[in-house]
């Protein structure tokens, strides 16, 4: 029975439909769903960016706004695909019974799975492409080298929706994912230098961060923002490749443990 | 291996299956063959294993013992090719509620790889036959439960299916929107379709099921016709008694004149060969409401798997 469950994925095209279903959905909501995309990262980046920035000196050799942008565009991917993920995520599996449905239907629930994941993922893509379009607005872009950019925010939204699909997996309820976002996803809003560089936390917090998604993507986000060469390309790709690989593999294994009864 | 032409004969055949669930079997060791055709009910007391039993059959859950073959796939090695050529009506609604009428059979419709244009010109005669066809546009909140349930059938057969599943298809419905979905059941029989239906309702297994299987504690204990069940299981008449007296009057007539009595409360239930001598006895004595009916299946079905509760 155990080995069913932690069999290899085997994927078919068909989660295209997952993703297309879902896509639907969206397009009738679209307008509500921009514009929040956009209401919280633009307080943060206009608040926080012109009414704290207004007090610092430069940070990193940028104005503070500019630093922020990258965050910003980082910090709402993490937001947008977790949401996804978990909230409507659970809806579609638990209380609509949406993944049922499609489950008697000619697709495996790796299929499924991989159609919400790569769903979560487009969303947050939308959600950090409407913060560049602003900050791009705003002046806070160095050059077209920022369009790097989304496929950054892509995968990064494969990680934080197979993190979130883990979570819903476990979920007994809605309730359940108060605790994700008040022990992973807000600490790290917090400490991955979205607000200010990681340099600035005591040493041992550092070593922390380097292990944490959100870190890796803001580390490649701000200098392909800002114009400048990124230091590290592959580490930051490849630790959020291991988080979207692996985080996909376990959310597979404990959702075919919850459903496949 | 089960050989090619097994499969040919039967749409579904399931030999020694068995599934447990934390220790308890659930399904232990059933065999069961559906022929082309044919609308083949699996019946059953609340928790028998019918719903498991037809998740296996689709694949959807694992089995820890015996074979499984749909439409000549091996399953669940093959259920993704399987389901291809099979409709599901599940117990629960599961329909879209993000979705419209028509887009919750276009977006099934996509599920199973249909070219988008086949499945918009299988939609208008979808919604005709669930009686849908005024409904195209209205979202699934409206709908009452029979619509939902007919739309649930129609959803099932976008991929124009040679076998539909039904769990529990008429469960909560009134009995309107009953016969309805049985008289569609019929159509979809007369097409050739075939049907594995699971269901506790004996009326409706009685009505549209040429063969039927009765499973209790995950093991099938009869199997045939419904004639060929009631023939075999029970004699062929009942007289029913009520009310206060009833039980004295089992005590002193009843349990004598009669082949078998049971009891549930204030009720006996007579089984006989020959009604005659209890039904004058009870024409004479007056006071006694009674009912003189043949035996039918929830007769086989609850001598079968007992009186009790079953929660």
């Amino acid at each position: 029975m155990i080995a069913q469950y932690l069999a290899p994925p085997a994927f078919s095209l068909r989660f295209i439909h997952v993703w297309r279903r879902n896509r639907l959905v969206w397009r009738k909501l679209a307008i509500a769903s921009a514009l929040g995309n956009l209401a919280d990262p633009m307080l943060y980046l206009l608040g926080l960016g012109y009414g704290l920035g207004a007090m610092l000196p430069e940070v990193s050799g940028m104005p503070y706004i500019a630093f922020l942008a990258a965050g910003m565009v980082c910090s709402s991917t993490m937001m947008s695909a977790s949401f996804e993920a978990m909230y409507s995520g659970f809806s579609r599996m638990h209380v609509q019974k949406t993944w049922d449905a499609i489950l008697n239907a000619p697709l495996t629930l790796d299929d499924v799975l991989l159609g919400e994941m790569v769903w979560a993922a487009s969303k947050s893509l939308l959600s950090g492409l409407a913060v560049l379009a602003v900050a791009w607005a705003l002046g806070l872009v160095a050059s077209p080298q920022a369009l790097l950019v989304l496929p950054l925010v892509f995968l990064a939204g494969l990680a934080f929706a197979a993190l979130g699909l883990i979570m819903t997996a476990l979920a007994p309820g809605y309730d359940f994912f108060t605790y994700y976002f008040t022990l992973a996803i807000t600490p790290m809003m917090m400490v991955c230098g979205v607000f200010y560089p990681v340099e600035q936390l005591p040493a041992w917090l550092q070593g922390i961060v380097q292990f944490l998604p959100l870190t890796h993507a803001v580390t490649l986000a701000r200098p392909l923002m800002t114009g400048t060469a990124p230091p590290d390309v592959w580490t930051p790709l490849l630790v959020l490749v291991g988080y979207a690989g692996v985080g996909f593999y376990t959310a597979l294994v404990l959702t075919r443990r919850r459903l496949l009864e | 291996m089960v050989p090619i032409d097994a499969g040919m004969r039967h749409h579904l055949r399931a030999s020694g299956l068995r599934k447990s669930f934390g220790g308890s079997e659930v399904v232990a060791g059933i065999d069961l063959a559906i022929e082309p055709g044919e609308c083949f009910g699996l019946l059953g007391p609340n928790g028998a294993g019918k719903t498991t039993t037809l998740r296996a059959c689709l694949g959807l859950t694992g089995h820890d013992g015996g074979a499984i073959e749909l439409l000549g796939h091996p399953v669940p090695e093959q259920a993704r090719a399987a389901r291809e050529r099979v409709g599901v009506v599940p117990q629960a609604d599961n329909l879209d509620p993000d979705f419209t009428v028509a887009e919750n059979l276009l977006v099934y419709g996509r599920y199973f790889g249909l070219r988008e244009r086949t499945i918009r010109q299988r939609i208008p005669g979808l919604l005709e036959f669930a009686g849908l066809s005024t409904r195209a546009d209205t979202r699934i909140q409206t709908l009452s439960g029979g619509m939902k349930r007919r739309l649930t059938l129609a959803r099932a057969l976008i991929n124009d299916p040679e076998l539909i599943f039904l769990d529990e298809p008429t469960t909560g419905l009134d009995p309107q929107a009953r016969h309805v979905l049985w008289e569609r059941l019929r159509q979809l029989l007369a097409q050739g379709k075939t049907i594995f239906i699971t269901t506790h309702f004996m009326d409706e297994a009685e009505r549209l099921c040429h063969r039927l299987a009765i499973m209790d504690h995950g093991r099938i204990i009869a199997e045939g016709a419904p004639r060929e069940l009631i023939a075999t299981h029970i004699e062929p008449q009942v007289v029913e008694v009520y009310g206060d007296g009833a039980r004295e009057w089992a005590a002193s007539f009843g349990n004598q004149a009669a082949d078998r009595c049971e009891s549930t409360g204030e009720t006996f239930f007579c089984y006989t060969r020959d009604a005659d001598p209890l039904v004058h006895d009870l024409e004479q004595r007056g006071g006694l409401r009674y009912l003189h009916r043949h035996a039918n299946l929830e007769d086989v079905f609850l001598k079968l798997t007992g009186r009790e509760l079953r929660d």
